[in-house]
């Protein structure tokens, strides 16, 4: 018999016998926070992340040269910013090793836990998100939905390879519980919120170094 | 890195060495209590430990009232496992096939033995001579990093905590935080010792980033990734891993190779259920609303290869045990730890077992009723464990229920078997009950201090005994209630 029958034959006559259906589960979204958004901003920056809102009238670019002020190497996997490395380009993951700042789109955020959902899709490369030293995440405010809950009804769940809630950066508390961020992953998460398709960025165009385009 | 002051740098004379563990005697007992005299006997690590691990309950809590519906996700995530672990030859053959149609290899290991052949297997037939890791428990109870170390395969935990561990040679004291027995001094001189890092720096930040920079050439190098998994989600056929590091996903996305190693009973049905268990692992694990990382596997990255070894062990024996299969709906949150007085105060390691705290003293007995036998008597059976559990499972009557197993299986020492006598024939007699009870309540108040903490009582050591009412309640009540029967 193969080990996959024996098992199965062993758990077969150890069954408990029990009547337990499988229960519907709520999406406990009756009582929402009344802003999505603030309530997003909160978690986010409790996880050690950090939301950043630019101004709708002002320069949306602007904002973003702000963070990649001292970044040697930019990677993005979005059309809305160029990088000096192109993705498409990137058959190893390995080549990604020396990233600063990555710049990606999250699919979807989470009011809840403060957390951006990242596809194999939404990243191109999936080491993208953990080999840079610092990661940005462009969030459309429309995106964020209540809870986890309502996270899981998504497809990406069904469809995606792989997909990932970040919530916060990659942190450590295995010393004395002394909070360290950038344990093994990135060192700080900033998620922007740029709704998709802003007409403004929209005009700039994928694979332009970022110097040139901010 | 380091750019002490010679104020900063610790006074080596007053560095506390770091208790070890429970000593292995092949399988005799484990005298977990003779370890914990250990730990009790290093004031500043048992501090700490008891501490760190409080204050993880705490923020627990804090979670737990600001969730209204949390009595609501317990009761369903205990019923979605006892579900699916009375149906969980369905769901692991749906598991299977919808792994299979996502490109994933499936294998099924009876054993440990088994595990690590097709671990090795999976990782000759790629020509795979180093593998990193992210942290597995499963792992650790099949002794994996011994079997691939003697096969020449390099293996580097990628967790923090589970490398401190491997540098030093010791196992995990705690399911979450496998180093939290260590202090920080402890932790520079393993590193300073394998990693060359500065041995008078005890910084955490700055031994967090010697780790960091230590590990990384040996992440991007690696042929081969591991991880466990947190849940297997039947219908989509996903592999769900929590960590906190974001080390899974490097161990993952990285090599080519993605192994993942899980026990059988981390099956859930579908996404709905998931979402019960990511919302309630890291609130009760570390008091965090979630952990940073929850990543969803369900098939390799392009080019690439991705297997899952599914795992009995013992878990399908365990799930006929009609008192104790609902062990098998653990999450391994570690909640139950944080909570325990013994636990706090002994450390992980003195349980000498993969599993330590109230769920490993049900667990560790189903591999090894004699080695373990003295386990289940680590407990005061105050209940804690049971409450704070996620998925309700009555861990303090399984604690009891053991005992009386090992009882009849006479797998306890004589000492304690005539004690529980001497109780029984007090118990079974109302009148020697009472006075018993009376004297010994005068003898608490009035007996010198040598004559109350000593050896031959257990509930003496290392606390302070509760002051005894002036009154029996048997005397307050012929009192108050006029000896009305």
């Amino acid at each position: 018999m193969s080990s996959r029958d024996a098992i199965l034959a062993s758990i077969r006559s150890n069954l408990p016998k029990l009547d337990r259906p499988l229960p519907a589960v709520p999406k406990f979204a009756d009582d929402p926070p009344a802003n999505l958004v603030e309530a997003f901003g909160k978690t986010l920056t409790h996880m050690g992340g950090r939301m950043v809102t630019p101004d709708p009238a002002g320069d949306i670019r602007a904002c973003i040269r702000g963070l990649l002020e001292h970044s040697q190497l930019v990677c993005s996997a979005t059309p809305e910013i160029g990088g000096e490395l192109d993705l498409a380009a990137v058959a190893d993951p390995r080549a990604l090793a020396d990233v600063d700042h990555a710049v990606v789109r999250a699919s979807c955020g989470v009011a809840e836990t403060g957390s951006v959902l990242l596809t194999d899709q939404d990243l191109q490369v999936n080491a993208l998100a953990y080999l840079a030293q610092h990661l940005i995440v462009l969030l459309d405010p429309a995106d964020i939905v209540v809870n986890i809950h309502s996270a899981y009804a998504r497809p990406e769940f069904r469809e995606r390879r792989y997909a990932v809630f970040h919530s916060g950066p990659s942190a450590t508390a295995d010393i004395e519980g002394v909070l360290i961020l950038g344990a093994q992953g990135v060192r700080s998460l900033s998620v922007l919120l740029v709704p998709r398709n802003s007409a403004e960025l929209d005009q700039a165009q994928s694979g332009r170094p970022v110097q040139g385009l901010v | 890195m380091s750019n002490l002051t010679p104020d900063d740098r610790p006074d080596k004379s007053k560095i506390e060495p770091q208790p070890r563990g429970a000593r292995h005697k092949g399988s005799k007992p484990v005298d977990q209590a003779e370890a914990a005299e250990r730990f009790l006997a290093a004031p500043r690590h048992q501090k700490q430990h008891d501490n760190r691990l409080w204050t993880l309950r705490q923020r627990r809590d804090d979670q737990m009232w600001s969730m209204p519906e949390w009595e609501q996700m317990r009761t369903l995530a205990s019923e979605i496992k006892e579900h699916t672990l009375s149906h969980l030859d369905t769901y692991l053959e749906m598991f299977e096939t919808n792994a299979k149609a996502n490109g994933v290899v499936v294998h099924w290991a009876k054993d440990a033995a088994e595990h690590n052949r097709i671990v090795l297997g999976v990782l000759e037939r790629r020509g795979a001579k180093t593998l990193i890791k992210s942290k597995s428990m499963l792992t650790e109870e099949c002794g994996l990093r011994t079997d691939l170390g003697k096969a020449g395969v390099k293996v580097t935990e990628t967790d923090l905590g589970e490398r401190i561990q491997q540098l030093d040679g010791e196992d995990p004291s705690h399911v979450v935080v496998p180093a939290v027995h260590k202090l920080r001094t402890d932790v520079a001189k393993v590193f300073a010792a394998t990693i060359g890092s500065d041995p008078d720096d005890d910084d955490p930040a700055h031994l967090a980033a010697a780790q960091r920079d230590a590990t990384r050439p040996l992440i991007l190098n690696a042929d081969a990734g591991m991880t466990g998994a947190n849940f297997l989600v039947a219908e989509t056929g996903a592999v769900v891993v929590c960590t906190n590091e974001g080390n899974a996903d490097l161990c993952a996305n990285i090599p080519d190779l993605h192994i993942v190693s899980v026990g059988i009973e981390k099956l859930i049905p579908r996404s709905e259920d998931l979402a019960v268990f990511v919302r309630m692992l890291s609130r009760s694990a570390l008091g965090s609303p979630i952990t940073q990382y929850t990543s969803h596997f369900r098939g390799p990255r392009q080019g690439g290869e991705m297997h899952v070894v599914l795992v009995d062990n013992g878990r399908s024996e365990r799930l006929g045990m009609e008192e104790f299969w609902t062990s098998l709906k653990c999450i391994r949150c570690g909640a139950c730890m944080n909570t325990c007085p013994v636990y706090r105060r002994s450390g992980g390691l003195s349980y000498g077992a993969t599993y330590s705290g109230p769920i490993g003293l049900i667990i560790d007995p189903t591999f090894n009723a004699r080695k373990y036998s003295n386990l289940p008597f680590a407990s005061t059976l105050n209940g804690s464990c049971t409450n704070v559990c996620p998925v309700k499972i009555n861990i303090h009557e399984q604690i009891y229920a053991w005992r009386k197993v090992l009882v009849r299986k006479h797998e306890t020492p004589f000492v304690k078997r005539a004690a529980m006598k001497a109780a029984g024939a007090v118990l079974a007699r109302p009148a020697i009950y009472r006075a018993t009870v009376e004297r010994t309540n005068e003898a608490l108040a009035s007996l010198p201090r040598f004559a109350i903490y000593n050896g031959l009582n257990a509930w003496g050591k290392s606390r302070e005994m509760p002051h005894a009412s002036a009154e029996t309640f048997h005397q307050w009540y012929i009192k108050n209630r006029g000896g009305k029967r």
